[in-house]
Formats: structure tokens, sequence, C-alpha cells
């Protein structure tokens, strides 16, 4: 079967604008969360997010393109040019004719759907913005990608709440892996840092108000985070050929549904999931070092998930090293899953793994190695990342070093 | 007589629950009336609004039968009538 390997990423997070900064925050610990600056919060019960800090859109891109970019379709491409230049793609007609662009979304361009229909309630305007739909579109990134480079394969978008990406980045492994496209740019970006979309996360009231304790008996809540993450996968051997430098292996994908209720998460599809990841790389439980846990830091998530990791790895859990990153760059929904297969990539390149910051006292309804504050160096052979999305729609990636 | 508090969240939780008014006893517990983590966040949103009060999050999670509720809501439009004492 055909290898597939990363051979480029690319990030913008609440841990800063590039991959570097990304990696150097996740190793020394830091929390990019702070107070919302991007509207005011006297409406909201809370006004902590992991918002992005110092991202300044005109230099990135042209004004005469910006004006059909919501900030999540911004951070989609900013990612994937990271990403692209990294792997140092060479575009040949093939190639572009037939390359993959898959990303992962949840809230889309509502916040631009917000602003334009504000206009309407409330000052009486009769007409909103023309670009209204295509700012709007949940898809919009993979289009502006797929414009950005020329690439006319298969281009779409997923939305399955906080898989999105995690989904994204699965289906376009496979595609590699089984030769429908000899490359693909895969990930998932997100901006719902608008009050509209902040209100319907607090009336679901899983929002923490100090910030997020992933695992920690006293966890109160997620903390929403915006952001964007893109990978460049493709075939070991064509990735060789090129002279490119794979960074990690991607070797499995496992999907699930639960089936049982739109919110609560049941730890059967859990773990159906990470087995159905496992089985997919032909991994044994024994080979998985570490994982990049969903870990929203709510009340049923993490005992839920923690109890999904034991039914799944039996007395293994004891010897796993397991870390949400969401501490750090928050809950960014649809970038959630491509955020956290970077970290996990990194995790396998640099053998030191991501803490799970915040944590302050252990919960015996969470009993793994969760990291606790500080990164550990530790190598590991091969990695899981865990995304568990509302509506019970469950996706699991396994990494490998590349060695 | 104007309706009670009690009478008013019990109609409130049976019209969220799309369930007769009577089935409803007072000292039911949510976990009798077949009411979920989703169901909750609706009768919370629903009770809210009926009271004009707001329900803190923290202690909405302490809550876990009617006799808590209805002493809670009575709690909070107490504290809201000596807020504002000309209402």
């Amino acid at each position: 079967m055909t290898r597939v390997v990363i051979t480029g990423v690319g990030v913008v997070s609440a841990l800063g604008l590039d991959r570097l900064e990304f990696a150097r925050a996740l190793e020394s610990g830091h929390c990019g969360i702070r107070p919302i600056a991007a509207i005011d919060t006297a409406q909201l019960k809370f006004n902590m997010a992991a918002e992005v800090q110092g991202y300044k859109p005109e230099e990135q891109f042209l004004a005469k393109d910006l004006a059909f970019m919501d900030r999540f379709a911004q951070f989609a491409l900013t990612a994937a040019n990271e990403a692209v230049v990294q792997a140092g793609v060479e575009w040949t007609t093939d190639l572009k004719e037939q390359s993959a662009i898959v990303t992962g979304c949840c809230m889309g361009g509502r916040g631009a759907e917000e602003a334009g229909y504000w206009e309407l309630f409330h000052n009486n305007r009769t007409r909103v913005h023309p670009f209204t739909i295509p700012l709007s579109m949940s898809n919009a990134g993979a289009s502006h990608i797929s414009m950005r480079y020329g690439i006319q394969g298969p281009a779409y978008t997923v939305s399955t709440a906080c898989s999105s990406s995690a989904h994204a980045i699965g289906q376009a492994f496979w595609m590699v892996r089984s030769g429908v496209v000899p490359l693909a740019i895969a990930g998932g970006s997100e901006a719902p840092l608008f009050l509209g979309g902040l209100k319907a996360w607090e009336a679901m009231r899983v929002i923490s108000k100090d910030t997020c304790r992933p695992f920690s008996a006293d966890r109160t809540g997620l903390v929403l985070g915006e952001g964007g993450a893109m990978l460049v996968l493709e075939p070991l051997d064509s990735a060789l050929a090129r002279g490119a430098r794979p960074l990690a292996e991607i070797v499995g994908f496992g999907m699930s549904s639960d089936a049982v209720h739109i919110t609560q998460p049941s730890p059967e599809g859990a773990a159906r999931a990470m087995r159905g990841a496992l089985r997919d790389a032909g991994l044994a439980v024994e080979q998985i070092g570490y994982i990049n846990a969903h870990g929203t830091a709510t009340e049923a998530n993490d005992k839920t998930e923690t109890a999904a990791i034991r039914a799944v790895f039996g007395d293994y859990a004891d010897k796993l090293a397991v870390s949400s990153t969401k501490s750090m760059h928050g809950h960014a929904l649809g970038a959630a899953g491509a955020l956290e297969a970077v970290a996990s990539v990194f995790a396998l390149r640099s053998g030191v793994l991501p803490p799970t910051v915040n944590f302050t006292a252990a919960d015996p309804a969470c009993d793994l190695d969760v990291i606790p504050n500080v990164a550990r160096k530790q190598a590991v052979e091969a990695c899981l990342s865990n995304s568990f999305a509302f509506g019970g729609l469950n996706a699991v990636l396994a990494f490998k070093a590349y060695v | 007589m104007s309706e009670s508090i009690q009478d008013r969240v019990l109609r409130v939780i049976a019209t969220s629950r799309r369930i007769p008014v009577e089935s409803i006893r007072p000292d039911s517990t949510f976990e009798e009336l077949g009411i979920d983590s989703l169901d909750r966040l609706n009768i919370l949103f629903d009770l809210e609004g009926e009271f004009d009060i707001e329900i803190n999050d923290e202690e909405a999670k302490q809550v876990t039968s009617l006799d808590q509720m209805v002493a809670g809501i009575t709690q909070l439009v107490d504290a809201k009538k000596s807020a504002s004492p000309e209402s």
C-alpha cells in the first residue's frame, strides 16, 4: 500500500502566526487564552477566548482579494501558503490538475453573515452586501486555496462540528493512499469570535469563565479559539523522489457515529473510532506512545474520552501519555482537528510531548497520564489525534514518526 | 389568585417537554421525567424567559429535582424584587 507522508504544515493560531511559533508555544506550555479583544463582551457572560494575536490581513492579502475573504477563509489560505512553501511543492500542470483540497469548517463565515443581517434587522437597511454569500459559505477556504494555486482536482469542505478538519485530513489521506490523487492539501480553519456565535455557545452552558483545564477535577468547560492549520500530504515515494523532507507519516484514519445523542458523547462511539484508526494503520495498541486528546475540558467529554481510551487500550492505558493542547490553543471547532494533527506531527518529530496546561487537580474519572503543565521529552513511535464532535461524529487520525 | 411560582415552573417544563402538566409531580426528579442535559438547557432557557432572571451555570448544575428548581427560582425572583423595589 502507498505510504503517505506530511511534507509541509502551516498554522495560524492563538499561539502564533506560523508553525514555528506554534511549536515553540506547545513545547513551552504557553497558554493562548486571553480576554477577547475582537468584540465588545458587555453582552456576554464570559470574556475569554484563544484569539489570534497580531494578525494583519493586509500583510497577507491584496485589498481586492480581502474583499472576498472572511477571516476564516483568510486563515485557511494563510496556513495553506505556509504548508505549500515548507513542502516545496513544484506545481506541474499534471499536479495542479489532479491534486485535492479538503478543508474542515464548522461555523464558516457566519461572522460576515451576522454583520450583514445586523444592518438589515437594526438599521432599516433594505439590502445586504452582495458578497455575503461568497464570504460566508463554508467552502470558501477550499475555493480560495484552489484559485491561489490553480489546483483543479477534488476540492470540498467537510462540516462535522468539532471533528471537521480531522475528517477532512482523513478523507484526503485516503485519497492519496488509494492513488486517487497525487497530493492533497488538507486541514481546517475557523473564526467564531462574533457576537451571535459566542452567545449561541454561551447558551450551551459549556463555556468556561476562567480558562481551559482539560482532565482537571476543577474544569469548568471549554474556551473557544480561532485559527487555521493545513497539511500537505503526498506519497512517500514521490516526496523522496523530488527531494522533499517528510515530517511524519500519516498511517490511519477511523470514523464512527455515536448514534446516541445530539450533544452527549458516548464512550463506545469514541472507542470505535480509535479502534478504526489503529486497524486502518495496522498498529498494535503498544505502538502508540501518545494521544492528542479531544480534551475539551467539559464535564462530559473528558470523562467519556478517558473511559473510551481505557476501553481501547486496557491496562496499557496507564503507560500512555495523553494531553489536550486545547488548553493552549483553545477549542477552534472546525480548525481543532487540524491544529491538533500538526501538534501531533511536531510531537513525533521533536520527541517532545506537549502538555495539558492549566491543570490543577487530578480527577478520578480522568485517571490518565495527561502530561500536566510541563512538556515532556519522550520519543514515541506513533500517536493518535482524537476529535469527537457534537452530533456524535468521531474522527481519529494515526501518525507515525518518520525515521 | 395569581399562578404560584411552582405552578409556573411546572407549566414551563410541561410546555418544554410537550407533556401534560398533570403528569409532573412537584417532587419529581429530572431523571424520572426523562430530562437529559439538552432538555435541561432548554428548560433553563425557558425559565429565564418566564421569570426574567438569569440562572447561573454552576448553580444550575446542582439542581436535580423540581423541588430544588422551584426553591432556586423563588430565591432568584425574591432577589430580583428586592433589587428593584418599585416594580
